[in-house]
């Protein structure tokens, strides 16, 4: 897991305030292309924030977002989507009425271009098109080992599960870079682990570039390279998980003054 | 396809393998499910794959007489190597896939394997995690290539590029052909085709050798008695390792010529089920109670009409439903009341859990309680039950077509003799009986008699009808103090014969009573908690609740009322018993995995729990170390109640006595 040199994304003196409230103050990151990038920091950090800016849902007051090279105008969320960015969030937010298999081909959505017409007569390019998806789909069910509930309604899944469908609709869009909010959140020993090995194949075998939020600091210190860490919206630390581990500002920020 | 092989006698699976690919070349010989979609090999595929597969073993050093392991589920790329290994000549030693390392460490430095084919990362890692316990193993070949990409591949191959170089190579090379099936036919009937580790129920588990044409004299016999076809499929979801997926859809398919349907996960074998529609089934009884147990709970949660229809039928097949399997006289009104509840009741059941097509259904390994038994005939199903072990590969006894009853397991099987001696064990002589046990010479001359009958070590008789009654393990009945019988087994399958109760341990050796530890069943007792709106957070808690311990009050009291019933047994009626805080689990030793418990090493585990239960006590502590599935241990601590029971008052005590 060398990280490469090549930015991916650069974030660049970004400010977003929401009315009198500053979420993020003057904070610049990079993603290097291929390397697993955590966020991190106490609560209302603006992590979250962040993620939403980098994916175009918020735009912000100041400063600027680098994606493969080119500064991005204003946009909306589908947009990043199609220049291939996806993500996951914080609270499960699937289809819960439709199976698992519906929910990741949900993610296909901006890979199928027939209209409505074709897509109504189950017949010719259509068709194929909808095969052609679902065998990339069905590849992911197969990297997510989640066969036995294809065709189960998402809302009968346990919570670890639900989590691991929309980590494939994340996946069906094929990504380059990958955004997870929380991935871990709620989820006993073994699914974590699970997680991370998902995580961890997802970076090593398919090249993608991966930024994530977690507050369970075991999990981001094994996983990650490198590790940005933001306390009430500016950026205090940011480097390998070594450097920021020892860093007094961030025990500070984690364990309060004092120690 | 027919290449001039020729192979006349059908003494080995191989050849067997090489007729049907001239017999039936494009009849589906196996199927597996990979990215949702059903892929089909027919006979001649699958056999040009294994002629391929051998060649490249051949290659990597594979040779006549040595052992190689087989761990993973069942998929297609296991049941090849097994195939390939006995097309050399190799003996396949396949290995249960969930053992941790440390049981297969033991069974592969045992067997003296070099070799072993496993379905993954996960097996691969575990192998690794044991090498200086079994230094004799030095290759390894892998199904599943995820994960793997970066480990040192000087010993590890993937099992599709040995199958590929095998193919190169026979297309090149005319003489390799040539070779490779004269060692096929160099194979004859004596060999040993394969070594099935016992499940170990006490001490370590020991190698069963069998034979190659043992093996499939005893299929075929039973193939005839069930009229299987090449017409006929399976589902493959038992454990390859265990003698009854080696039997059952390995020795029969290929005897018979009919297609293995391997599914997609061990998780997805109930949809796959479905899917196949398979028409052979076998499945333990604790499968048939689970799906019971479903069925019951989703009726409950139907709508009014639904269950009052679904009550209405299944009380019309419960009344008449066996006697119409069995081709009895019945009634011209009930038999139309009966399709009227086929069309609207049983049909979609069964089409729902998959058994739409079953011919033929078998059910062992357990006894079966007689209402969960008749429940799944009354709809038509033609469920039976057989007797038998590995050491007889499978079949001892098995129940005919019409001729079935709950208590017992049938009469012996063709070309099967069974003798029982004074002491009430049950000898038999087979012909698919095994040879020996691997490196243990002396084990083998405790357990055959020196006129060649196999010693089962159960305890049975016949009844009236020549039927074979199975009662318990031999050295397993035991006797009270008062010297009164006590069978252990058969008062724990009464127990279990109620949903609500998954395990039952009893203890009475030497005792001046019996006493049991009791197992929850979670699906069930979680179920009518919610029903009763009775709040739990843990297993744990709702094993203890007192209301839970009122309702097992009652279905004690049951069981004692049935063995009070019994002169030979009103003794060894359960005086007081106690609900386990955990569920007891192979993993940490309490059961096998086949799913029997260890009665001896529990009784050393739960000490404390045992002399509380004699002694008087209310309840006891105790704290258990526990095996997670990835290995780690943690400590579980417990206070546990102990609830006494009336014995049922024995009119026939005094006249037996």
């Amino acid at each position: 897991m060398t990280a490469q040199s090549e930015t991916l994304l650069a974030v660049d003196g970004v400010s977003l305030s929401f009315g009198g409230v500053k979420a993020i103050t003057d904070v610049s990151f990079d993603i290097r292309k291929g390397e697993i990038r955590a966020i991190i920091g106490p609560n209302g950090a603006g992590k979250t924030s962040m993620l939403n800016v980098v994916n175009g849902f918020y735009h912000p007051q100041h400063g600027r977002i680098t994606y493969k090279g080119k500064t991005r105008p204003r946009m909306r969320p589908y947009q990043a989507a199609s220049q291939g960015i996806a993500r996951t969030f914080q609270n499960v937010a699937l289809f819960r009425g439709m199976t698992t298999l519906d929910n990741i081909m949900v993610g296909r959505t901006l890979k199928m271009h027939r209209g409505l017409f074709w897509q109504m007569l189950r017949y010719g390019p259509a068709m194929r098109e909808e095969i052609e998806n679902r065998r990339v789909v069905e590849d992911i069910i197969d990297f997510l080992q989640i066969e036995s509930i294809r065709k189960t309604p998402v809302g009968k899944l346990p919570y670890g599960l639900q989590k691991r469908v929309e980590l494939g609709r994340a996946l069906a869009m094929e990504p380059e870079l990958l955004l997870l909010d929380e991935p871990m959140a709620g989820m006993n020993i073994e699914e974590k682990e699970d997680m991370c090995r998902y995580i961890l194949d997802l970076n090593k075998y398919f090249g993608t570039t991966i930024a994530l939020i977690e507050h369970d600091m075991g999990v981001v210190m094994d996983l990650s390279d490198r590790v940005v860490v933001l306390e009430y919206g500016h950026k205090i630390a940011d480097g390998t998980p070594e450097v920021v581990k020892a860093d007094p500002k961030v025990i500070e920020a984690y364990l309060g003054v004092g120690h | 396809m027919a290449q001039g092989s020729e192979t006349r006698e059908r003494d080995t699976f191989a050849k067997l393998l090489c007729e049907h690919a001239q017999v039936r070349p494009d009849r589906p010989a196996m199927r597996h499910k990979d990215l949702g979609i059903w892929r089909t090999w027919n006979w001649s595929e699958l056999t040009e794959t294994i002629r391929a597969y051998a060649a490249g073993l051949q290659q990597l050093g594979l040779e006549r007489g040595a052992t190689i392991a087989v761990i993973g589920e069942n998929r297609p790329a296991m049941y090849w190597t097994i195939l390939a290994a006995q097309w050399l000549g190799a003996i396949p030693v396949p290995v249960y896939a969930d053992a941790v390392a440390d049981e297969m460490a033991y069974v592969l430095d045992h067997a003296d394997v070099a070799f072993a084919a496993v379905q993954d990362q996960e097996q691969v890692d575990k192998l690794i995690s044991v090498q200086d316990r079994v230094p004799k193993l030095r290759t390894v070949f892998y199904d599943e290539p995820r994960g793997l990409r970066d480990y040192d591949h000087s010993r590890l191959h993937a099992i599709g590029n040995i199958i590929e170089s095998g193919r190169t190579r026979l297309a090149s090379d005319a003489t390799a052909r040539a070779a490779i099936d004269a060692e096929r036919d160099r194979g004859q009937a004596s060999d040993i085709s394969i070594i099935l580790y016992t499940s170990g129920t006490t001490g370590r588990s020991k190698g069963v050798l069998l034979s190659a044409g043992g093996s499939i004299a005893a299929a075929r016999d039973t193939v005839i008695f069930d009229k299987l076809t090449d017409r006929d499929e399976v589902l493959a979801y038992l454990p390859l390792a265990w003698v009854g997926d080696h039997y059952l859809n390995y020795a029969q398919s290929l005897v018979a010529g009919f297609c293995i349907a391997c599914p997609e996960s061990r998780e997805t074998a109930e949809a796959d089920t479905q899917e196949i529609g398979p028409s052979f089934y076998f499945a333990p009884p604790r499968v048939f109670e689970t799906l019971l147990t479903r069925i019951t709970i989703r009726m409950e949660d139907a709508g009014a009409l639904k269950r009052s229809m679904f009550n209405y039928f299944i009380g019309i097949a419960k009344r008449w439903g066996e006697q119409i399997l069995d081709g009895k006289d019945v009634p011209l009104g009930a038999r139309l009341g009966y399709a009227i509840g086929n069309l609207l009741v049983y049909a979609p059941l069964k089409n729902v859990l998959g058994f739409s097509r079953i011919r033929v259904a078998y059910t062992a390994g357990e006894a079966i309680g007689p209402d969960l038994f008749s429940f799944y005939r009354s709809l038509g199903l033609n469920l039976k039950q057989l007797y038998g072990q590995t050491e007889a590969f499978l079949y001892v006894t098995a129940q005919p077509d019409g001729q079935i009853r709950a208590g017992t397991v049938g009469p012996a099987t063709p070309n099967v003799d069974i003798r029982i001696t004074d002491d009430g064990e049950v000898l038999y002589r087979s012909p698919g009986q095994f040879v020996g046990y691997y490196k243990d010479a002396e084990k083998t001359a405790e357990t055959v008699t020196a006129d060649g009958y196999v010693k089962t070590g159960d305890a049975g008789f016949f009844d009236p009808d020549g039927h074979l009654n199975i009662i318990d393990r031999a050295k397993d009945v035991g006797k009270l103090s008062s010297g009164a019988l006590f069978a252990p087994k058969y008062i724990e399958n009464k127990l279990k014969f109620f949903p609500n109760i998954k395990e039952a341990v009893a203890f009475g050796q030497d005792r001046d009573f019996v006493t049991v530890m009791l197992n929850i069943d979670l699906t069930a007792v979680g179920n009518w908690a919610e029903r009763n709106n009775i709040a739990y957070g843990s297993y744990q808690e709702l094993a203890q609740r007192p209301e839970v311990y009122a309702m097992f009050i009652e279905h004690v009291a049951e069981v004692n009322r049935a063995l009070a019933a019994e002169p030979r047994m009103a003794a060894a009626q359960i005086h007081r018993f106690l609900i386990l805080h955990k569920e007891l689990d192979a993993d940490d030793g309490e059961m096998t995995r086949t799913q029997k418990v260890r009665r001896g090493f529990i009784a050393e585990r739960y000490k404390p729990l045992v002399d509380a239960l004699y002694n008087g006590a209310e309840a006891a502590d105790i704290s258990t170390e526990v095996t997670f599935e990835d290995g780690r241990k943690g400590v579980i601590s417990a206070r546990v109640r102990i609830a006494d029971t009336k014995a049922m008052p024995t009119a026939k005590l005094e006249a037996a006595a």
